[in-house]
């Protein structure tokens, strides 16, 4: 049977985004506010 | 076993206003979003700048209340991020690359054929040096080398062309060579690069 080697298993890291990306998504979340008035979506960032 | 909330309700929460709930999504469908765009463009910096435009088109879209795919949430995400690498290849105008590793070269097995200017520049001056020699040999002995080195014709090809036996055209062949060092000596013309 045919057997894939890897080079090295130790250097084999999973890709994640890192936390700090994370937090900046959550704190942009927080932070959009979306409003419609009189069927216009208007779009604010409150930092 | 932890019971493991649905993503279509984890929504519904968030469009709600729960915040908590859109960590959660994000970091459950983290590593497979992250390895998905990293398999295509192989650059962690660029996967996490990918990752990160996927969610905020992910948010905006969800705040808006326009999302409408129930229950399809991870395949919708990988869309956008899809979507998003395909710009990211267009902008910059690259194609999927290859990097090699410490134990493999890429440019050990892909070459550059082309001569560079000055190669180029070289080998043009000493095909015209050489062409203006070929022109003072004997008529006979010029007309066998051009046959042969220019194109690339056999010696029973060049015999039966100009109408002398195999011999004979190879002995011109070799007068032609001798007289054409000759002439290089008495041109004092250099013809390498």
């Amino acid at each position: 049977m045919e057997k894939f080697y890897v080079e090295d298993k130790k250097n084999i890291k999973k890709v994640a985004a890192k936390k700090e990306t994370i937090d900046f998504l959550l704190n942009y979340s927080k932070s959009l506010k979306i409003q419609k008035i009189k069927g216009i979506t208007y779009e604010s960032n409150i930092n | 076993m932890e019971l493991q909330i649905a993503d279509s309700l984890l929504i519904q929460n968030y469009i709600n206003g729960d915040e908590k709930s859109l960590e959660t999504l994000i970091k459950r469908h983290n590593q497979r979003l992250s390895g998905f765009i990293y398999s295509k463009v192989k650059d962690r910096e660029i996967t996490e700048d990918i990752f990160q435009d996927t969610f905020i088109k992910v948010i905006r879209t969800l705040k808006k209340g326009r999302y409408n795919e129930e229950g399809k949430f991870l395949p919708w995400v990988m869309r956008i991020a899809h979507n998003l690498i395909i710009d990211y290849f267009r902008k910059s105008s690259r194609l999927p690359y290859f990097e090699g590793s410490n134990t493999f070269d890429i440019f050990s097995v892909v070459h550059d054929e082309k001569l560079n200017i000055e190669k180029q520049l070289i080998k043009e001056q000493i095909d015209e040096d050489l062409a203006v020699l070929v022109e003072e040999l004997p008529i006979d002995q010029r007309d066998v080398l051009v046959m042969r080195m220019y194109r690339n014709m056999s010696f029973k090809e060049i015999s039966e062309n100009t109408g002398v036996s195999i011999n004979t055209a190879l002995g011109r062949m070799r007068y032609a060579l001798i007289n054409l060092r000759k002439l290089i000596d008495e041109h004092n013309i250099i013809l390498t690069d």
